[in-house]
């Protein structure tokens, strides 16, 4: 059996190639290379429940190594052979109960964690939290500050230290808003705005995306994220109040026409754009944003509602 | 005149792209080539009357193996498109628009189209057998489920060279599937390739567990059962609960779409979370309709190859059912970031880690039949081993992502990716591979070449661990899914270019596979399964010659015990008598029928006509169908009789006495 060698060669030689090339570039792992609290919990929860996980899973492993190798069928074996012993009570018991302990301890983890990270609970801070409301559009991302009355496109920066409230929507198919280093991400739906609390607490750049497909150009939807002092955050909105052009409601339609777009920044915006782009597929209402595409039933307009920013649906 | 044609073939036909017209030139071939062969050979006659009518559950399995294989080169193909896409940064081998279609397509195709056909397949060619019946339950709706599922393969692969293909992902996902994002008849023909199949798996998902139910030989009691046959029963009943879920969110869509209802659309008071819940309620179920088969395969393979019984018959068949249960409680894991708030959250979060339990358990079983075993290493256990820790890792990969909070971190991403397909093609394309090697002897009477099997193997292993561990990497790396290409500044580079080697050698394996079959046929009468039991089988398929005849059991067996075939074998070793064979009797058959395949094609003609909004295609397609049923039914001339002197000349043949 001269090949049956060569195969466990070609998996001697396959394997630490993979290994190396695993541990080889880890400072691209960005996922858990966490820059915020909320990442950092994310990336605490994964390594307790890799942890966990590996309790059964590497002796299993092993065992599983062990039995195949010891009760192959060879002349001379040792290893006892008892072809009808088929049920043992007290085993079954035990690996019954060996996940199901296992189960419950991250069970009990997970339900605490998912409670203590809802996305929509805002954070603990002394700092007043600053709102972003984003906006998914084909096939860019609408970023604007109601409180500094500053919008951009495709760049996001926030006040380190500071927790952010991102208000997230779209004016495209659903999307996802998601920057790996500062927590996992959020549905952008439109119709509704839903709520997404993180915070950075290191200065530096970091790169969010979409993250649920969204056509032709999704691979673009890159942003790029920077945390920095106050100060600095103050400057660079005065500076793109001094400097940018205004968003007018004319320049927001071509904005959501598809097609990609280069970082932009805009002095300033027209009022209640978000609840506008929110409610224009909320309700009947069309606030001058209809896109013209909407023909409804004619009994349809009785049934206005008020423009809600709630998550509705759920 | 001329020019409307032009006008209309431009769009009509799929344009502009060198691979599509290479497409369509080796279609075209293969067609010629085909039709030609036929001819030539004056088979035409034999084509239709042994396989295209064909009632016989064998005969119909094999044709759904053989779909199946077709369909995983097609799927295979749009895997190495897409890994070539992807290979380095920066890459302009494929358009967004054409990455977008090869990635719904290859999703689509490799569950819909290869899975679950392979997984018919075997469930037809193998349940009957095991249980000691003659046939399923109900062989003219068996054949009808298979030309069903045949043409929607066909319409949803036919939208490659016409019309254009669906691009929305393989769950389609509105309000980008909607007409208001996706204009194009790609998502129709999504629509109805599903559809039309989708009501074959949902009559096969009855077929079997009435066969199941009613068609045991005498004698064999539930909980006698070989676990293969209780596997199909557990995945049926989920096929029978979830199909319907499916088919009425797909007719939503399509009257959203056709019809400018609003169900799904985001104006006019339309919801998408409802389709992405429904759809899901469909969709997870059927992760486990197809890997509860593989399941059982695994049991059958291990008991054989360890010579020794199942271990924890009874938690075996209990884990089962309380998966195809639980799998109907979980669907709401794919969204966690939909904002459902915590208490929805927490919740799927303890079903989806609850199925880990009874799953972890069969595991420990199966590793318990091995010890104290008499292990040997023939292809089906082969793939068995390599399907454990495969599915180990997989496994606790799914554990990590049903923890919701940090599902938020890995949910879209490559990590998602790596796990599915580590589940999928550890657990259920192992599984199926697994199956075919154990009963390719009892499906066609040749055993296949060892030597390249292993190497086809060995090929399938390395190229998966090489393709998908470091997938597990790139979701880590921020890498989504469903991106057409990558930037140099993310680093992802090392990693991609590892996972598309592996996915090379992974159709290097392939083809190693079709290499292995060729020879096998090529040399089949060197190794032909004389005994009909070529690897010392426990359960009844393997009391009856290698293949089997038409009418499988020459005389019904009568069951006394689990692995009743392995008992009776000890028996006779052990001296005692061997009952005297009973008296033959005339044996009830199923008449041949051509209403399937022409039903089947009326509803390919229709399902075109509502691709392309044609409505005198409808209107003919749904009448041939409505036809067909007529037919049928004042047709009493649907089954025959097999003579005595008929089966003692059979069996006579394949070299066994009756008496
Ligand atoms: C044989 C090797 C395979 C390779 C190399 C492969 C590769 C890929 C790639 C590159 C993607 C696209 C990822 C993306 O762009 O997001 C993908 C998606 C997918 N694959 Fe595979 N795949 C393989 C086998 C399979 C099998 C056997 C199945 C199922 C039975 C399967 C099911 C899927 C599904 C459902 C998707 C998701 C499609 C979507 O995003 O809508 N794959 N695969
Ligand atoms: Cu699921
Ligand atoms: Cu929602």
């Amino acid at each position: 059996m001269k090949l049956s060698k060569a195969y466990k060669r070609l998996a001697l030689v396959a394997m630490p190639i993979v290994l190396l090339l695993m541990t080889g570039c880890t400072n691209n792992i960005i996922v858990l290379d966490p820059k915020g609290p909320i990442a950092e919990q994310q990336r605490d929860l994964m390594v307790i429940s890799t942890i966990l996980g590996s309790i059964v899973v590497v002796p299993v492993l092993i065992m599983t190594a062990v039995i195949i190798w010891r009760y192959r069928d060879r002349e001379g074996r040792k290893a006892a052979y008892t072809p009808r012993w088929e049920h043992s009570t007290k085993l079954e018991i035990i690996w019954w109960g060996i996940p199901i302990i296992i189960i419950l301890a991250l069970g009990v983890i997970t339900v605490k964690g998912t409670y203590a990270l809802e996305p929509s609970k805002p954070l603990e801070s002394e700092q007043k939290e600053i709102t972003v409301q984003v906006t998914s559009l084909n096939w860019k991302w609408l970023f604007q500050y109601p409180e500094q009355g500053i919008a951009t496109i495709n760049e996001l920066k926030i006040p380190n230290g500071v927790p952010v409230r991102f208000e997230i929507t779209a004016d495209s198919p659903m999307n996802s808003f998601w920057i790996p280093q500062l927590g996992g991400q959020m549905y952008a739906m439109s119709g509704m705005a839903m709520t997404l609390y993180l915070q950075a607490d290191e200065e530096g750049e970091y790169w969010g995306s979409g993250a649920n497909f969204t056509g032709r150009h999704f691979a673009d939807m890159y942003f790029d994220v920077e945390s920095m002092s106050q100060e600095e955050f103050d400057q660079w909105v005065d500076e793109i109040k001094a400097t940018s052009p205004a968003l007018t409601l004319d320049g927001y339609k071509k904005l959501v026409e598809p097609s990609t777009s280069q970082v932009l920044a805009f002095s300033s915006f027209p009022d209640q754009l978000f609840e506008m782009t929110v409610t224009k597929y909320a309700t009947s209402h069309n606030h001058g944003l209809s896109t013209g595409k909407q023909d409804k039933p004619q009994g349809q307009q009785e049934e206005e509602e008020e423009p809600s920013m709630d998550h509705m649906g759920h | 005149m001329w020019e409307k044609v032009q006008n209309f073939a431009s769009e009509f036909f799929v344009t502009g792209d060198p691979l599509i017209y290479g497409a369509d030139v080796s279609i075209a071939v293969t067609l010629i080539a085909v039709i030609t062969v036929l001819t030539y050979f004056k088979k035409w006659k034999w084509l239709w009357s042994e396989w295209l009518t064909t009632v016989d559950h064998k005969k119909i399995g094999i044709m759904y193996i053989i779909s199946a294989f077709l369909m995983l080169f097609r799927g295979g193909v749009d895997a190495l498109l897409m890994r070539t896409q992807l290979a380095v940064p920066e890459m302009s081998f494929l358009t967004p628009d054409h990455y977008n279609q090869i990635f719904t397509t290859h999703g689509v195709i490799m569950i819909l189209f290869m899975a679950m056909p392979f997984m018919f397949g075997l469930f037809n060619v193998i349940v009957p057998l095991q249980l000691g019946a003659r046939d399923v339950a109900f062989p003219f709706l068996n054949s009808l489920s298979f030309w069903l599922f045949f043409s929607g393969a066909m319409l949803f692969n036919i939208s490659f060279v016409i019309g254009g293909s669906p691009d929305a992902g393989w769950l389609a996902y509105p309000p980008y599937s909607e007409l208001m994002y996706n204009p194009g008849v790609g998502q129709d023909f999504y629509i109805w390739g599903i559809q039309i199949s989708g009501i074959g798996s949902l009559m096969t998902g009855i077929n079997f567990i009435v066969t199941i139910l009613k068609m045991r030989a005498p004698g064999m009691k539930l909980m006698k059962m070989p676990m293969f046959s209780w596997s199909v029963l557990s995945s049926c009943i989920a096929i029978i609960f979830s199909f319907p879920i499916l088919t009425a969110t797909l007719a939503l869509l399509f009257l959203d779409r056709y019809a400018g209802a609003h169900f799904f659309t985001l104006d006019g008071g339309g919801n998408p979370m409802m389709y992405i819940n429904l759809i899901w309620m469909w969709g997870h179920p059927e992760v486990y309709i197809i890997v509860l088969p593989a399941f059982g395969i695994f049991s059958e393979i291990v008991a054989t190859f360890s010579k020794k019984k199942l271990f924890g018959y009874k938690s075996m068949v209990y884990a089962m059912m309380i998966i195809s249960i639980l799998s109907f409680l979980v669907w709401a894991h794919h969204f966690f970031t939909m904002g459902s708030g915590a208490d929805v959250n927490a919740f799927f979060a303890l079903t989806t880690m609850l199925i880990a339990i009874p799953t972890g358990v069969k595991v420990f079983n199966w590793l318990f039949t091995m010890f104290r075993g008499k292990i040997t290493f023939e292809s089906p256990m082969l793939w068995t081993i390599g399907f454990i820790p495969c599915f180990i890792v997989g496994g606790l990969t799914g554990v990590l992502l049903s923890v919701a909070p940090a599902d938020f971190q890995f949910h879209n991403s490559y990590f998602l990716v790596a796990h599915f397909h580590q589940v999928i093609i550890g657990g259920v394309v192992f599984g199926y591979f697994a199956g075919l090697y154990y009963w390719w002897p009892k499906l066609f009477g040749f055993k296949l070449n060892e030597r390249i099997g292993k190497w086809a193997f060995w090929f399938w292993n390395i190229g998966f661990y090489l393709c998908f561990m470091p997938q597990y990497v790139l979701g880590l790396m921020g890498m989504t899914r469903r991106v057409v290409s990558y930037g140099w500044d993310k680093g992802w580079y090392e990693m991609n270019l590892v996972s598309t080697i592996g996915a090379v050698l992974m159709g290097i394996a392939f083809l190693f596979q079709v290499w292995q079959i060729a020879h096998g046929v090529k040399h089949r009468n060197a190794n032909l399964d004389t005994t009909g039991d070529p690897w010392n089988g426990r359960t009844l398929e393997w009391s009856i010659p290698s293949p089997a005849p038409h009418y499988n059991f020459a005389v019904l067996p009568q069951v006394t015990d689990q692995d009743d075939w392995w008992e009776r074998k000890l028996r006779k070793q052990e001296g005692h008598a061997t009952p005297a064979p009973a008296k033959l009797e005339p044996i009830h058959m199923p008449k041949n029928s051509g209403i399937p395949i022409i039903m089947s094609a009326c509803w390919f003609v229709a399902g075109f006509g509502f691709v392309f909004h044609w409505t005198p295609f409808i209107i003919a397609g749904l009448a041939g169908v409505a036809i067909s049923m007529l037919v049928h039914s004042f047709n009493y001339k649907t089954d025959y009789y097999i003579p005595v002197d008929e089966i003692v000349r059979t069996e006579a043949k394949k070299g066994r006495v009756t008496g």
